[in-house]
């Protein structure tokens, strides 16, 4: 009788899956130990531990005398985010509803701050593209600058890149280092006296008429300019509509909680599926990761260096430069960073509410840059 | 210059056009929505 099959398993682990179980034992790490992303990034390292598994039963085997087996790891890559991108979708739901807009439409001008941080995403594109990588992928690695990672998994998935996996990680993992990679990038462009600068806030009610027409007016509009992203700002603009109407408190509960948690809990252990050790393994994971810190720091210079040329044409009611780093879809890590270091500037300095306001506005402007990078896709035919 | 490059550079053109005119129509309706609401309050 023989016992082949006790070390058969063993025996056929791979170098590039013993390298993903230190990928998937890293993430556990970081998430437990560091407190980075842990919702995200817990689920990710063990679902790498577990897709990598020789004959691993989470992901479809065909064996002898068995015949085909699916597994459930698979099944939920490819009916949840292959099939129709609803995972990253449906969380928009909780987002939205999770949202308040109010600082932001008590001071419209702070919209443009969203729109100029996403720069760092093109930037990144290009240089992507110049180091070779095919247009899709480089587009795709460049939506990590998004800072957002349900738009990161969509745009990558959609465009089919190679590389879901290895952006799925870097901007989860970026997003959670927020609050070292922006006062770095900050402090690049800015002065002592650009921190300290205050901005005198003046709340202004926002009556509920607004607040309920607010998602219904974004909805249309990125709709008609890109209707690609409708998919992304309805279902954002939806949770947020729930939120405001009054009248669904235990549905916009229910969104910001319940469903957020569930999805946030298949998202990370589904999307391990795209870190098989044959496709993680290789140098341009490596890029990757490079190329997501890149976009990440291009979004807080670009942010930083438009309010400041903002200031220079409209030198009434001057913004802190430090806010346009806010524009970035992190939210609210961002804006936590930006008060932080408006404090260590002046003591005094309050900027919290303004970088809330950019802030979210970051979150319509990535979802939209997502929409806009698949239009140009669907507009090449 | 690649042709890569050159549908990056034409994405940043398209792209950035697009979240400016989508984030500023929507401050400008915003402001209007502000105005009308204030008048309406007067």
């Amino acid at each position: 009788m023989g016992f082949e099959f006790l070390w058969e398993g063993l025996l056929s682990i791979t170098p590039q899956q013993v390298v993903m179980y230190v990928v998937g034992a890293l993430l556990i790490w970081l998430a437990i130990e560091k407190g980075f992303e842990p919702a995200l990034l817990m689920p990710m390292g063990f679902g790498a531990i577990l897709v990598n598994l020789p004959l691993s039963g989470v992901i479809n085997q065909v064996s002898a005398g068995v015949g085909e087996t699916h597994g459930i790891i698979q099944w939920l890559f490819e009916v949840g985010i292959e099939a129709s991108e609803a995972m990253p979708i449906l969380l928009f739901i909780g987002i939205g509803a999770m949202i308040d807009f109010g600082p932001l439409l008590a001071n419209p001008k702070l919209f443009l701050c969203g729109a100029a941080a996403q720069a760092g995403i093109f930037l990144t594109i290009l240089i992507a593209a110049g180091l070779g990588f095919d247009i899709k992928d480089a587009a795709s690695i460049g939506i990590i600058g998004a800072a957002d990672g349900p738009t990161s998994i969509l745009v990558s998935q959609t465009l089919k890149s190679n590389y879901v996996g290895a952006i799925a990680v870097a901007a989860y993992s970026y997003m959670a280092l927020v609050p070292i990679i922006q006062p770095f990038a900050i402090k690049l462009v800015t002065t002592k006296k650009d921190r300290a600068m205050r901005m005198p806030y003046q709340p202004k009610g926002v009556t509920r008429r607004m607040r309920i027409m607010f998602p219904i007016i974004v909805t249309a509009i990125a709709g008609l300019v890109a209707p690609s992203s409708v998919a992304l700002v309805g279902f954002l603009m939806f949770g947020n509509l729930i939120r405001e109407c009054g009248v669904l408190t235990t549905l916009s509960n229910t969104a910001q909680n319940d469903l957020a948690n569930l999805i946030t809990l298949l998202l990370g252990i589904t999307i391990s599926f795209s870190m098989k050790a044959d496709q993680f393994v290789q140098p341009q994971t490596l890029m990757i990761m490079g190329l997501g810190l890149v976009a990440f720091v291009l979004d807080s210079v670009v942010g930083v260096l438009f309010v400041k040329v903002l200031n220079l044409v409209t030198p009434k009611n001057k913004i802190n430069p430090m806010v346009g780093a806010a524009g970035i879809s992190a939210f609210p890590m961002s804006a936590r960073v930006i008060e932080k270091l408006g404090q260590e500037a002046d003591s005094q300095n309050h900027l919290l509410m303004h970088a809330i306001a950019a802030n979210v506005s970051g979150q319509i402007a990535s979802v939209v840059a997502g929409g806009v990078v698949l239009q140009y896709f669907a507009n090449l035919g | 210059m690649s042709e890569n490059v050159m549908m990056a550079l034409e994405m940043m053109g398209q792209g950035m056009l697009g979240i400016f005119v989508v984030l500023g129509v929507i401050a400008l309706l915003v402001v209007l929505l502000q105005k009308l609401d204030g008048k309406k309050k007067k």
